[in-house]
């Protein structure tokens, strides 16, 4: 029986295994101690945290779609110093990478997160997010641009003393351009996708089922999407891609590794199935066993076109 | 709490529209408590794709967890036609419960629809005889007779809409007449579930009369364990932090912990 080499490297970072659990959706991981054993995970992406605390947006911020759903959470989150003080000491004592996920409404705030986690132990590498759908200021306005997401990388990098993964949105005519600009601002890694902009009516009342009346579509429904976007960046760049986008179990994930991904990130799959990520970890496994694969690392970009 | 594949082991109609459903589970019905819910999912496929939250209605003998629904939508339609020995995945318990009232008091369970479930186990855990219930249902049909789901020898006092049964008009009318009927000696306290029309009503009714109240609510969520905030509403008081989050701050309140202008 083989026992297949699950490690993989992104940049300067080495992860246990490709699966990550994707920002938003696994709270500050302690949501999900009770279910599962954290430390499997080839790590954790943590909500996105502001320097200063968000309350979000006003309800409701979810509704369900076909194969999916929609959010405007509005990056609701405790805040840099609660979660430096109140969060991360929990998280500095599991075995797993720690990725803190940074939002900021002007590039030098970015810059503000960053240095506010340098020289803090116990966190991977920072993962950039200028692709938020859900805030009025920052976010998608800088992600949609290839001149403003470079310069947020730049002032990140300037700042931080970690491997800087930046994350991309979907809502753009051209991502691998995107993509190039902030390999060239000097990022380690891309992420990609966020969730695609979206909306749904209530057609009795005949109003936006959400508030904020757009949100961010994610789970199986943008999968196709998101997985061609990642082969795009992929023939684009040449730093480590993380698939993110409707993952929800192991087949699925080998696409995007198949695709090119170093690593992919499990979202919304989690709220169906605390266990999704676990599960797809033991799926890659049992693949890699069944077909004879020493590492996984053989699996990656080995799309035949 | 867990996450586990269940048996179920009955799934059958008590009223119009209405269900009552066991699944076997000990580990959760070693920890419920009244007030609190679990995530059930009604398939195996992506489509529907999330968890649907359901008040626990009551526990029977050491392992089966009672569930209380009404069909009113793709999830519940699907879930009706589940029939016993077939399994579902369940998370839970989930939440916190309603505070147990106290030595002295006089509990008023006051339910709207389906907001009965959750009361229906609390009930279950006080004296009988000293509390009142109090259910508004739309019509005679949509009655669920408390015996039928495991809550023997309690008189429910019955509103419904139309008025093919008990008081024609609104639950709160009952508890209005209710507290009306107390003196001072008295201590009611309430615990309220329901549409949040009649929440609100009774929120104003208790405030007004400065008595004690906790509601149990529902809200749309994706998670259940406080990992999306999809669940916010809004808090009373003008805190740093503005909201709570049904699933895991509630779904049970103190009526006077929320912004009832807002909600």
């Amino acid at each position: 029986m083989v026992h297949p080499d699950l490690r993989v490297k992104i940049g300067p970072m080495e992860l246990k295994n490709p699966v990550l659990t994707a920002s938003g959706t696994f709270g500050y991981g302690k949501e999900f101690s009770s279910l599962i054993d954290l430390d499997l995970l080839g790590g954790i992406v943590v909500k996105g945290i502001s320097l200063k605390p968000r309350e979000g947006n006003p309800p409701p911020r979810i509704v369900e779609t076909p194969c999916g759903m929609l959010n405007a959470i509005g990056l609701a989150n405790v805040g840099l110093e609660s979660f430096l003080n109140e969060k991360l000491p929990w998280l500095q004592g599991l075995n797993t990478a720690v990725i803190v996920n940074i939002y900021g409404h002007t590039v030098e705030e970015y810059g503000a997160v960053a240095a506010g986690l340098s020289g803090v132990k116990g966190i991977s590498a920072i993962e950039v997010n200028i692709s938020c759908p859900n805030v009025e200021q920052g976010g998608m306005a800088f992600g949609t641009d290839p001149d403003m997401s470079a310069k947020v990388t730049e002032c990140v990098i300037k700042e931080a003393d970690k491997p800087v993964i930046v994350k991309l949105s979907p809502n753009v005519t051209d991502i691998g351009k995107i993509a190039v600009a902030v390999e060239s601002a000097g990022a380690d890694a891309l992420s990609l996708t966020n969730t695609l902009t979206g909306m749904a009516i209530d057609i009795e009342k005949r109003v936006p089922k959400l508030a904020n009346i757009s949100g961010g579509l994610s789970g199986p429904a943008i999968r196709p999407v998101a997985l061609f976007m990642v082969h795009q960046v992929v023939k684009s760049v040449k730093i480590p891609v993380i698939g993110i986008g409707g993952i929800v179990d192991y087949r699925d994930a080998l696409e995007f590794l198949i695709a090119g991904a170093r690593a992919i990130q499990i979202g919304t799959a989690n709220f169906v199935n605390p266990k999704a990520s676990l599960d797809i970890i033991e799926g890659l496994r049992m693949f890699c066993q069944e077909n004879r694969i020493g590492r996984i690392e053989d699996v990656i970009g080995t799309l035949k076109i | 709490m867990i996450e586990q594949d269940s048996e179920i082991v009955f799934n059958k109609r008590v009223a119009a529209d209405t269900f009552f459903l066991g699944l076997r589970s000990p580990r959760i019905v070693a920890e419920a408590k009244p007030g609190q819910f679990v995530m059930l999912r009604v398939g195996r496929g992506m489509d529907p794709l999330l968890r649907r939250p359901f008040s626990i209605c009551g526990v029977r003998d050491d392992d089966l967890v009672l569930i209380l629904y009404r069909v009113v939508g793709r999830g519940t339609t699907i879930m009706c036609d589940v029939r016993g020995g077939e399994s579902l995945s369940v998370l839970g318990p989930l939440g916190s419960g309603f505070e147990m009232p106290h030595k002295g008091e006089k509990p008023i369970l006051v339910a709207g629809g389906m907001g009965i479930a959750p009361l229906i186990f609390l009930a279950s855990t006080i004296e009988p005889g000293s509390f009142r219930f109090l259910a508004g249902f739309g019509s005679g049909e949509e009655i669920v007779a408390t015996d039928e789901v495991g809550l023997s020898g309690i008189d429910l006092s019955i509103s419904t809409d139309d008025g093919s049964a008990g008081h024609r008009g609104l639950v709160t009318e009952l508890l209005e007449n209710r507290l009306a009927g107390f003196n001072g000696n008295i201590n009611p306290v309430v615990f309220a579930c329901g549409p949040l029309e009649m929440l609100k009503g009774v929120a104003a009714m208790t405030a007004n009369k400065d008595v004690q109240c906790q509601v149990s609510l529902e809200a749309s969520m994706a998670c259940g364990l406080g990992a999306c905030q999809g669940c916010a509403i809004r808090r009373s008081s003008e805190q740093a932090i503005a909201y709570y989050h049904v699933c895991q701050d509630g779904p049970v309140f103190d009526v006077n912990a929320l912004d009832w202008e807002r909600l």
